[in-house]
């Protein structure tokens, strides 16, 4: 609509403005062919090197696999200064993707660099009955299912358990009583109807609920009735930090026979891990 | 996908399906949530499909956390076969990309499942009601050609409306007329494919905007209520809903007691 001073000026009108989802509706085939290309290139890999791929493939080997998913930096942190230092852990394996966020680990041929963001798996050779999966990577939300589905489908369904440790601000935990961080951090759990066993923890209340790679992970696992067991860490540290990563400790007292805790890890590895949060948010350093 | 949480898979033929879209205010999510805690209903299974975001989450019927049991997911079915009823709760948005995959994972489920019809909760926005919308009730409802053979006569007589068909170019022409349900997510395009493929589908909603939509779920429930009579209604005041635990806290934690 032009003005009496001539200046053009759109004007809302109730005739063109759709309904949210109808732009979908009218697809040619170029749109179809270049929707299939993204599906594609979004798909998610996983990858294991060739010994291991074998062996999970014949239950004989495995038939007992436990498989710790770690999510998050408290997590991953963990996982890296109290347990992939405390043993021989060897990678085994890692998952390939590609989304906005992530863009290095979709080299399928190549695993994540140290210190990159990826998800790579691990397995020890004096117990190959523990894997561990430690995700630091972004899995975008279209991901998520299909990241469950091919982790979880690549390892023998019998026998398999699931232990998933994640990470949530305290600012997201729902409470009738005024949260202050002097409880922080602390553990909450979820687990599928198929777990037995006691929990270190007490369960997560209502309302509150997980979602992302953890909740994908459950959902897979409930639907498809493998026992697992999610921690969620509620922390007020918004940076990874040595207190917060402490608090999975007691979950894995359970493994010990089979995974070796280190109790106190060097300073040097902790200070690695959580060196993110030293300058840049000072000013005066 | 349906995965049954029992070994058998459940039987729903002859049932009623109810279930909403995500929609403006989640009022059908809502009202959902009010028929499944108020009628009791156990679940019946798993509606695992990858075109929703992923969710979990302790059972949101049950109040206390060690007696929850299963967890729950971000669509499960749950069911009566005494009042021969199937509510479908969905409880994260549809992935933008896989919208018309999901409307037609529903479809296959409806017909495999032989239901004898389906109810679609669901809402409008309510600033886009145009001046002929605007008159009386928020409520509206569609029925599907097959349906409105059936009950087509009995909601008129509720004193029920029809959604309106909107100009598709006001002012200029009235001569177009289309159906238009801004903020109803997949509720056009699931009553669309219903119709094309001969379903038994009515479509429930009301205009409504984002905000506390608590009331809106109570009146498009006793609504419902009028026509379906799943609960009973009282000689005086409205029909006993039963909130269910998971609604606590709708608006954050508690408040810091310093504050006052």
């Amino acid at each position: 609509m032009a003005t009496f001073f001539g200046e053009v000026i759109s004007v809302y009108s109730r005739a063109v403005e759709e309904d949210d989802y109808d732009n979908t509706e009218e697809e040619n085939e170029e749109d179809v062919q270049i929707r299939r290309e993204i599906e594609e290139k979004r798909e998610v890999h996983v990858r294991w090197c060739q010994v291991v791929s074998k062996a999970l493939e014949s239950s004989e080997n495995l038939n007992r696999i436990h498989l710790i998913i770690a999510v998050g930096q408290n997590a991953a942190g963990f996982i890296s200064a109290h347990v992939l230092s405390a043993a021989d852990w060897a990678q085994v394996g890692w998952v390939a993707l590609w989304n906005e966020r992530s863009h290095g680990s979709k080299r399928p041929d190549t695993a994540p660099l140290p210190g990159e963001p990826g998800c790579v798996l691990y397995q020890q050779d004096s117990c190959p009955s523990v894997l561990i999966c430690q995700c630091t990577g972004y899995v975008a939300e279209d991901q998520l299912f299909q990241w469950a589905e091919r982790v979880l489908g690549s390892v023998q369904k019998r026998g398999l358990s699931v232990t998933v440790l994640s990470d949530c601000p305290l600012a997201e935990y729902k409470s009738p009583d005024y949260m202050t961080s002097s409880g922080a951090p602390f553990l909450r759990a979820l687990k599928t109807s198929m777990h037995v066993g006691t929990l270190p923890c007490p369960l997560l209340e209502l309302p509150n609920i997980i979602t992302g790679l953890p909740a994908a992970v459950l959902s897979h696992c409930q639907v498809h009735r493998i026992p697992a067991v999610l921690f969620q860490c509620f922390t007020d540290v918004i940076h990874p930090d040595s207190v917060t990563m402490e608090t999975y400790k007691p979950i894995l007292s359970s493994l010990s026979a089979s995974v070796k805790l280190e109790a106190s890890p060097s300073t040097e590895i902790l200070q690695r891990l959580t060196r993110i949060n030293d300058s840049q948010s000072n000013i005066y350093t | 996908m349906f995965v049954s949480t029992e070994d058998t898979l459940p039987s729903f033929k002859g049932f009623t399906l109810i279930m909403p879209a995500v929609s403006v205010g989640n009022v059908g999510q809502l009202a959902a949530d009010l028929l499944i805690s108020t009628l009791s209903m156990p679940r019946a299974g798993h509606f695992h499909t990858d075109c929703l975001i992923p969710m979990a989450g302790s059972n949101p019927y049950v109040a206390a956390a060690e007696e929850a049991g299963q967890p729950s997911t971000n669509a499960e079915v749950y069911s009566r076969s005494d009042l021969k009823l199937a509510v479908l709760q969905i409880r994260t948005p549809v992935l933008q990309t896989k919208i018309k995959s999901f409307r037609k994972l529903l479809v296959s489920w409806i017909k495999s499942s032989a239901f004898s019809r389906t109810v679609l909760l669901s809402s409008s926005q309510a600033y886009q009601r145009d001046d002929q919308q605007l008159q009386g009730t928020a409520l509206r409802y569609l029925l599907s050609p097959s349906l409105e053979e059936q009950v087509g006569e009995a909601l008129r007589q509720l004193g029920w409306t029809q959604l309106e068909r909107v100009s598709a170019f006001p002012g200029i022409s009235d001569s177009e007329q289309r159906l238009y349900i801004p903020g109803g997510g997949i509720t056009k395009g699931l009553y669309m494919d219903c119709c094309t493929e001969h379903l038994p589908m009515a479509v429930v909603l009301l205009f409504c905007s984002e905000g506390d939509n608590v009331p809106d779920a109570f009146a498009l429930c006793n609504h419902l209520n009028d026509w379906l009579i799943l609960v009973e209604k009282p000689a005086q005041g409205p029909a006993p809903w039963r909130i269910p635990p998971s609604w606590r806290l709708l608006f954050g934690s508690g408040i810091p007691p310093l504050l006052f």
